[in-house]
């Protein structure tokens, strides 16, 4: 029940800014109100978890299940593991920052911010949809209507491609999702050949997974494979992913990269290992060169990326082969790792994208080289960017450290080749962040958009007199530097900015230092997948 | 008098037996058709529309309350009535139901008169006839309507709209092929005289009921021969006898083989499956709006009701003999509608287009000779036919000077001056599209799986790799309306009368609530097979 109404909530908040949609100021505090809400609604979900139950054997928790379509054998069933647990928690943790974020976001002509909120809304309901449904039928139609919303957003509020990366998106996304009703269907065939009746419930099918013949899973995982590496995405299916993180708006592109995209990922640990082993263990190899190449290439392509959007897009690329290495390798470890990785991926990319997402609102360009020594007159939020990126490249200290390192050493005793590939990885990330963070933030200060911005504010603060708060004589800053620093220009953090950044700033630390909480929510779950597929842990111990 | 009918030969004749009960409907039906020819002769101009109007809605209320009550209370096995000619059957009931409501929602829309001032339909050219390239003065048009009233529409669409329904709900009823044969003209004949109504555009609605015609005619022809053959195989008409005959007969199969390939055809014409297809955008183009949405919906229904019951019940046990020509037939109806439909640049030829996959979708459901397959083809019709009527009232709704506003590019920006309008083809054209939560979704999931239950894997994969391609069409039209912007001389959206809003809300209402809750339809789907 209480998972229902985690399910609605967003919804109900979507569909009440419908009456608001013309008092803008009003629909924008009930859509935060909704979504912090939703927030203490995943806090009350967290501590209702019971982690020695999971431990005990128990796969899924806080279940609520009704009849739905009796003549498919499907139920409207919900449910969670640990997994799908710190998923909804960094969904829910994730969205009221991103509202906030967009409050006085320039949307395009004609756009109100009533729309922008509602869509934002009713993607984290189908979001927590697809978490929580443990009806694979269910899940399937989750995953396809969490599309619409999206599409949305990036075709109504995007930037200047909107139209073009919006529909890429779709038909890239809805081809996969058709793949994958055409497995789905073929699942459904099976468990009535298998069970007599046919059925959806993942407990069911994954309890007659073993009993399904090789070729025949080959075929159906092939099918949720697609979809899942098109959401994901892995490498030959990537190319929808840079346009549309370029385009959509930063709140819909945190959406986007940092939680949508993790619908693939905890598809293959949630369907596409423990309801066909025996495919899973056959085709990991194809699995994990795809991954390792996802690394390598996405990293490369990083570095050599113009605009900072498809830039940070690159980068989460090369992070999703990591998640899938660690995901087909399986050993408890490295699935473990993979799962927090999932939620450090949404932090770390998540505010690398905000503070991209700042660059943009003050310079008005999304080229990397319209920016130069940001740093001299924006010094906070050169600071959080570098945390941000330092996060990305797994700095110890930082949470994708853990995670990361989790995902090397579980997957190191199974596949160790494409562990020391993934691992090349690790160097060009810190190529790229690091040369991104140089180019951007250091050195004198240049680029079109920077100087532009700060010729644009000269006229206003000459109006208002020179500032006296800083600079001149005495002071370590250069009085030409001081001048434009408090012109307001290109003006540093203002405090709505610092409030978004904060939590996020706090999370990375956190779970830098301390993840063991999430860990040990996480490790029942993996454990459970590990005796579904089968397999003996290569090492014996879960990840503390 | 007496003194004659004793001395003629006293051969008896059987009066067979009728179940007025189970045929009630039909009887409502085409009762009241007859009817609405007598007011259309007796009654003066200015009564004739409200009075047609209100016979109509009552003689399809009351057909659909015989029916229900008949449901009610009949077994799930079925009867055959008059002769053996109609059978009444469960996917019968569930037809009729499905056409009379489906029947009812077209008549709002074709009753309506707000959206083209004085309803869509005319006989006779308006006073802007040319001889020899200059204007002649004609004498004023003689108003359909009392001297003071604006003039009303021309009503004879209201009789040939029960006609046409009671045709095809013989059609899809008939146990023997004479009477289906029977059936099919009386349901095409007035189809094509409504496809020339059309008060704008009147040459290509002219065209477009004459290409009809013609083609019907030929595809008319093509079922007659199927049938001569038929009968030449198996010594009888009725579809029982011919699976009889086909199951123990030592005959060549030249004859069974020849005549279900030319029954085939024509009943395919009538499906608009592809590659028989030609006719279909060029009379959803040109036929007036709400005529296209009856003729879309309704003879989609009934075409493949007989589809059905011919397959299952006459050649269900040679299906291993037919069954690659339909494949075939299936992946070249399913290929064409998508990636042609692709090039379109006319709102109502891109939906006819897409009709012609949705046929071939469905083909796949009337190829598999399974309870499934029957149940899945029946309410994907029902899920299908709702849509598509909706789908025409909103293109009825966005007009401009010459009428239907049906070119792409004036769709552009359309949620700009009319986000509701928008917002409901959005949801229309994503059903289409066979999108989750939608009826489209149920309807193609419940076909598919019967076909990959019963060995048609590559069909399936053909048919969702062509959902993919035909979504990309409608994606287009959704994004005109969102992320364009208007242009300055562009349509404008009508404000909808009460006919026209009830009709698109009915199908909205019904798309929604089979993609959320399908299972009271798909149980009645699913209550019994045929009966022969």
């Amino acid at each position: 029940m209480l998972l229902l109404i985690l399910l609605l909530l967003p919804l109900a908040g979507a569909l009440a800014l419908y009456p608001l949609r013309h008092n803008v100021a009003l629909a924008k505090q009930t859509a935060m109100g909704f979504a912090l809400a939703e927030f203490v609604l995943v806090v009350v979900v967290w501590f209702a978890y019971s982690v020695p139950a999971a431990e005990a054997g128990t796969r899924f928790q806080l279940e609520f299940a009704v009849d739905w379509i009796p003549a498919f054998g499907t139920r409207f069933a919900l449910g969670i593991d640990g997994v799908a647990l710190v998923l909804l928690a960094m969904t829910a943790f994730l969205v009221p920052g991103l509202l906030l974020f967009s409050w006085n976001e320039d949307l395009p002509e004609g756009r109100t911010h009533s729309g922008y909120f509602a869509l934002l809304l009713a993607t984290e309901a189908t979001l927590m949809g697809v978490f929580t449904a443990t009806d694979v039928f269910l899940f399937y139609v989750f995953f396809e209507a969490m599309l619409i919303p999206m599409y949305f957003l990036i075709g109504r509020f995007g930037g200047p491609r909107r139209q073009y990366a919006a529909v890429k998106f779709f038909l890239y996304s809805l081809f996969g999702g058709l793949i994958m009703l055409a497995s789905l269907i073929g699942l459904f065939v099976v468990s009535r050949d298998q069970l007599g009746a046919g059925t959806f419930s993942w407990a069911d099918l994954q309890r007659a997974a073993a009993n399904v013949p090789e070729s025949t899973q080959i075929w159906l995982f092939l099918g949720f494979f697609v979809a899942f590496a098109i959401k994901a995405p892995l490498v030959p299916f990537h190319t929808w992913l840079p346009d549309a993180g370029a385009e959509a708006p930063v709140g819909a592109g945190v959406v986007l990269v940092g939680v949508l995209d993790k619908v693939g990922t905890f598809g293959f640990l949630r369907y596409c290992l423990p309801l066909f082993p025996l495919a899973s263990q056959r085709l990991a190899p194809l699995v994990l060169t795809l991954a390792v190449i996802g690394i390598l290439y996405g990293a490369l392509l990083a570095v050599g990326q113009s605009d900072m959007k498809r830039f940070v897009s690159y980068t989460s690329i090369a992070h999703f082969g990591f998640i899938a290495v660690g995901i087909f390798s399986f050993s408890s470890q490295a699935l473990a790792g993979s799962s927090l990785y999932m939620v450090n991926h949404g932090l770390s990319t998540g505010m690398l994208f905000v503070m991209v997402g700042l660059l943009v609102v003050r310079g008005g360009s999304r080229l990397v080289e319209d920016y130069g020594g940001v740093a001299k007159i924006a010094p906070l939020l050169a600071g959080c960017l570098l945390l941000a990126g330092l996060s990305s490249l797994a700095l110890p200290g930082t949470n994708s450290f853990v995670s990361e390192f989790l995902v090397l050493v579980g997957s190191y005793p199974r596949e160790p080749v494409y562990t020391v590939l993934a691992t090349v990885g690790i160097v060009f990330a810190a190529l790229y962040v690091l040369w991104f963070y140089q180019r951007t933030m250091q050195g004198p200060l240049r680029g079109a958009a920077v100087l532009g911005a700060l010729e644009r504010a000269v006229p206003a603060a000459a109006a208002a007199g020179r500032s006296a708060s800083a600079g001149g004589p005495g002071s370590m800053l250069d009085p030409g530097i001081a001048a434009r620093r408090d012109s307001s220009g290109f003006p540093d953090l203002s405090r709505r900015e610092i409030a978004v950044l904060t939590p996020l700033i706090i999370g990375i630390m956190v779970l830098g230092f301390v993840p063991g909480p999430v860990l040990d929510v996480i490790n029942p779950s993996v454990v459970a997948t590990m005796n579904e597929v089968g397999l003996a842990d290569p090492v014996g111990g879960t990840a503390r | 008098m007496r003194l004659l009918a004793q001395t003629a030969p006293t051969q008896p004749i059987d009066v067979p037996a009728i179940d007025y009960g189970a045929i009630a409907p039909l009887l409502i039906v085409l009762g009241a058709a007859c009817a609405a020819v007598l007011v259309e002769a007796f009654l003066p101009r200015h009564q004739r529309w409200p009075v047609q109007v209100g016979l109509s809605v009552a003689a399809l209320g009351l057909a659909g309350l015989s029916l229900g009550l008949y449901a009610g209370s009949a077994g799930a096995a079925g009867i055959t009535t008059l002769a053996d000619a109609i059978a009444v059957d469960r996917p019968t009931l569930f037809l009729w139901g499905t056409l009379i409501a489906l029947t009812l929602g077209s008549v709002l829309l074709i009753a309506d008169r707000s959206v083209e001032p004085g309803g869509a339909f005319v006989a006779a050219l308006p006073a802007r006839a040319m001889i020899g390239g200059r204007p002649v003065e004609l004498p004023p048009e003689r108003g359909y309507g009392s001297p003071e009233q604006a003039p009303t529409m021309q009503t004879e669409v209201f009789p040939f709209t029960l006609f046409a329904l009671g045709g095809m709900m013989t059609f899809c009823a008939a146990n023997d092929l004479l009477t289906m044969f029977v059936a099919l003209e009386v349901l095409s004949l007035p189809l094509y005289l409504m496809c020339g109504l059309a008060r704008r555009r009147r040459l290509l609605s002219q065209e477009a009921a004459v290409k009809y015609f013609l083609l019907g005619a030929f595809a008319s022809a093509f079922f007659l021969y199927g049938l001569a053959l038929l009968y030449g195989y198996a010594g009888s008409v009725k579809l029982a006898d011919i699976a009889t005959a086909a199951a123990g007969s030592t005959r060549t199969d030249a004859l069974l083989l020849g005549g279900l390939a030319l029954l085939v055809v024509g009943l395919m014409f009538k499906a608009s499956v592809g590659p028989f297809h030609t006719w279909t955008p060029d009379v959803y183009q040109g036929a007036p709006t709400p005529v296209t949405a009856f003729m879309a919906a309704c003879t989609k229904v009934a075409a493949f009701g007989g589809i059905l019951r011919v397959l299952y019940v006459a050649f269900g046990d040679s299906r291993w003999e037919w069954r690659g020509v339909l494949w075939a037939i299936a992946i070249v109806s399913m290929v064409i509608g998508s990636v042609v439909g692709l090039t379109q640049t006319d709102v109502k030829r891109m939906v006819a287009y897409s009709s012609v996959a949705h046929a071939g979708f469905l083909l796949l459901g009337a190829m598999s000779i399974t309870e499934a397959g029957t149940s899945g083809t029946l309410f994907y019709l029902l899920a299908y036919g709702f849509t598509t009527i909706a789908v025409f009232g909103v293109i009825s709704l966005v007009r401009d000077a010459g009428g239907d506003a049906t070119h792409l590019s004036q769709w552009a920006g359309l949620a700009k001056r009319s986000p509701v309008v928008a917002g409901v083809m959005t949801f229309l054209l994503l059903a289409l599209a066979g999108i989750p939560l939608t009826s489209g979704f149920t309807a193609k999931f419940a076909v598919f799986a019967a076909a990959l239950d019963d060995g048609m894997a590559p069909l399936v994969i053909v048919a969702l790799v062509t959902s993919a391609i035909a979504a990309f069409f409608y994606l287009r039209v959704i994004v005109l309306m969102y992320f364009s912007e208007p242009a300055e001389d562009g349509p404008t959206v009508v404000v909808p009368g009460a006919f026209t809003t009830a009709a698109i809300t009915l199908g909205v209402l019904i798309t929604l609530l089979l993609g959320i809750a399908p299972s009271l339809a798909l149980g009645w789907a699913a209550g019994g097979g045929f009966v022969s």
